[in-house]
């Protein structure tokens, strides 16, 4: 080894020395006090009688629970894919060169984002006082469609439209900046491969858009879930309302809710997991893991220990 | 005298008050390679941009095989094409852009058989078997299923060319195709677009590589503040240019290299 200018010292070898790692003392120290409030915390909520544990246990489940839990999943579902199917449609009508276009999707987005979802149920529900039928026929010709809309409107035909037009306008203004977020280059290259419009917003800018939306989207079907809940003003029966039914008879309202709570959390868990195994199905800068093993691995994620790499 | 597979007519481009091209005629016969120099904001790529109509040019004609490009008669009355219609024009001209704008959800294989596939409806199967040959052609045969972000730029050009070259264009344009590389990743892209020409692919290229047009070139045009200055055979234009400012150009640019 050559000479180092510096003087040598004997005891003070850094290639033979191992460092010790900065000591983070305020965070132990903060975590400390966290526990011990979390403790205090979870020891009010197991011990204090009124929570009856007992009575949430009997409960959870129960046929009246599941089946309202069917219904949260399916409203939360059903409400999504149409709002995201209106969405594409409200951002490409947006991005589109037509004036008539551009207005009527504005216009659609500036109204659903602007009245609350529980004013549209109620008044989708009374649509029928509004219009009382809607009958579509040939001009001088017989009659093809005659409706009675009290027959159309049920309680959960008006909360899907009340809560998928709020998501569409949501979705539209999404995906239009997504939209946006592809750059021009592609369409650019679309156009001298002799692709349509519609031929490269399909095959190359939307699969690109949706993408980049997929954890916004992720983050709607979470607030979505919750919405839902906005249906018992319909005496919908989701999840909700069917604790509000049995409390209703039993006036044991906090251990019922706390069963609706512990459903909502499950729930929210399963989509925040999915939209990260979905997120990184589709990622094509990472490897791309299938989406049953991109699950596990989210799942195992939380309690994964840090690598020693990530500590050097 | 052949026709010319390609003849531009007094073509013109202004951005707002900013005249670009001020009226441009060239002529690209089938089978040779031409090369457009020129110092930067001469209007080279505004001029390739114009040929395929990704920038409408404000007045003037593009003709490919005698046919205007984004222009039609009915009668006796001139109309704009619309963007469908000017579509089955562009498959006939494939570009090359100067940062490749490969799809990036795509794999390479997808790249190149994509337009094939869905805008002349060529069955997958044989659309990847083509592709298949287009990839081994630019040297890309074991990188298919790779997507863009796996590839150096070097490989994602090549395959840009390939995927240019999937809808059988009568005619290729490259913007300054290995501009964006670093130096020793010029060469693999230079000499594909050398097999090319020797195919007898043909080509239209802006770039800087002045020995990639005086070797490979049939045709040279020298551009400066959005007119023609000089043109003519690349050997001839280089070793003597007769204009100051192809002379100062060229100085420029050859005490660089
Ligand atoms: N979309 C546009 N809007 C306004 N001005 C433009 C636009 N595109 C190009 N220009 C202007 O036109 C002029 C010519 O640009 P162009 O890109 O054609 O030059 P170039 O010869 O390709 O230069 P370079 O060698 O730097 O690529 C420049 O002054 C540029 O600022
Ligand atoms: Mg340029």
């Amino acid at each position: 080894m050559p000479e180092t200018k510096t003087k040598p010292t004997p005891s003070r070898d850094i290639h033979a020395a191992t460092p010790v790692p900065v000591r983070h003392m305020g965070q132990w120290l903060a975590g400390a006090v966290l526990l011990v409030v979390a403790l205090l915390f979870l020891e009010v909520l197991v011990n204090n009688p009124n929570m009856q544990w007992a009575v949430v246990f009997e409960y959870l489940f129960s046929p009246d629970i599941l089946k309202g839990l069917g219904i949260t999943l399916m409203l939360t579902l059903l409400a999504m894919l149409l709002g995201l199917l209106l969405g594409v449609i409200l951002a490409v009508m947006r991005l589109s060169s037509s004036r008539v276009f551009q207005s009527v999707a504005w216009g659609w987005i500036w109204f659903f984002r602007g009245v609350p979802p529980l004013v549209q149920l109620i008044f989708w529900y009374n649509m029928a006082l509004l219009i009382p039928r809607i009958t579509i026929s040939v001009p001088f010709g017989p009659t093809l469609v005659n409706w009675d809309v009290n027959d159309l409107i049920t309680p959960f035909s008006a909360a899907i439209m009340g809560l998928a037009f709020t998501e569409s306008a949501y979705a539209a203004e999404m995906l239009r900046a997504g939209i946006r977020a592809v750059s021009g280059g592609q369409t650019e290259a679309c156009a001298t491969l002799g692709m349509t419009r519609w031929q490269s917003l399909r095959r190359i800018v939307l699969p690109q858009a949706l993408r980049i939306v997929i954890p916004p989207i992720g983050n709607d079907t979470i607030s979505m879930l919750k919405f839902s809940s906005l249906v018992s003003i319909l005496a919908l029966p989701d999840l909700l309302y069917s604790a509000q039914m049995i409390y209703a008879r039993t006036y044991q309202t906090i251990p019922l809710l706390i069963v609706a709570t512990i459903w909502y959390l499950v729930l929210t868990t399963a989509f925040t997991l999915i939209e990260h195994a979905v997120e990184a199905h589709f990622d094509v800068t990472r490897s791309r893991p299938s989406l049953s093993r991109a699950l596990v691995s989210n799942l195992k994620a939380p309690f994964a220990l840090r690598r020693k790499e990530d500590l050097a | 005298m052949t026709t010319p597979l390609l003849k531009v007519e007094r073509l013109r481009k202004s951005f707002g008050n900013h005249e670009v091209l001020s009226g441009i005629d060239m002529e690209v016969h089938r089978g040779d390679v031409t090369c457009i120099v020129g110092p930067s904001g001469s209007g080279k790529s505004t001029l390739l941009r114009c040929l395929n109509h990704l920038e409408k040019p404000s007045s003037g004609a593009v003709f490919l095989k005698g046919e205007p490009i984004g222009l039609k008669w009915r009668g006796e009355r001139l109309f704009e094409m619309s963007f469908n219609e000017l579509a089955k024009q562009r498959q006939k001209m494939g570009m090359v852009f100067q940062g490749f704008h490969l799809f990036p959800h795509l794999t390479a294989l997808q790249n190149v058989s994509e337009a094939p596939m869905i805008v002349s409806g060529v069955p997958r199967a044989r659309a990847e078997s083509e592709a298949m040959e287009l990839l081994a052609k630019v040297g890309l045969g074991d990188r298919a299923g790779h997507y863009p972000h796996q590839l150096s730029g070097g490989q994602q050009q090549r395959c840009a060319i390939a995927r240019a070259l999937a809808m059988k264009p009568e005619l290729v344009l490259f913007d300054e195709p290995t501009s964006a590389l670093d130096p020793e990743l010029i060469g693999e892209v230079l000499s594909v677009m050398r097999d090319l020409a020797r195919e007898g692919t043909t080509m239209v290229v802006v770039t800087h590589e002045m020995s990639f047009a005086r070797d490979v070139a049939e045709h040279l045009i020298f551009m400066d503040g959005g007119v023609i200055v000089e043109e003519g055979n690349p050997r001839e234009v280089l070793a003597h240019p007769r204009e100051e400012r192809t002379r100062a150009f060229l100085s420029r640019v050859l005490e660089t290299a």
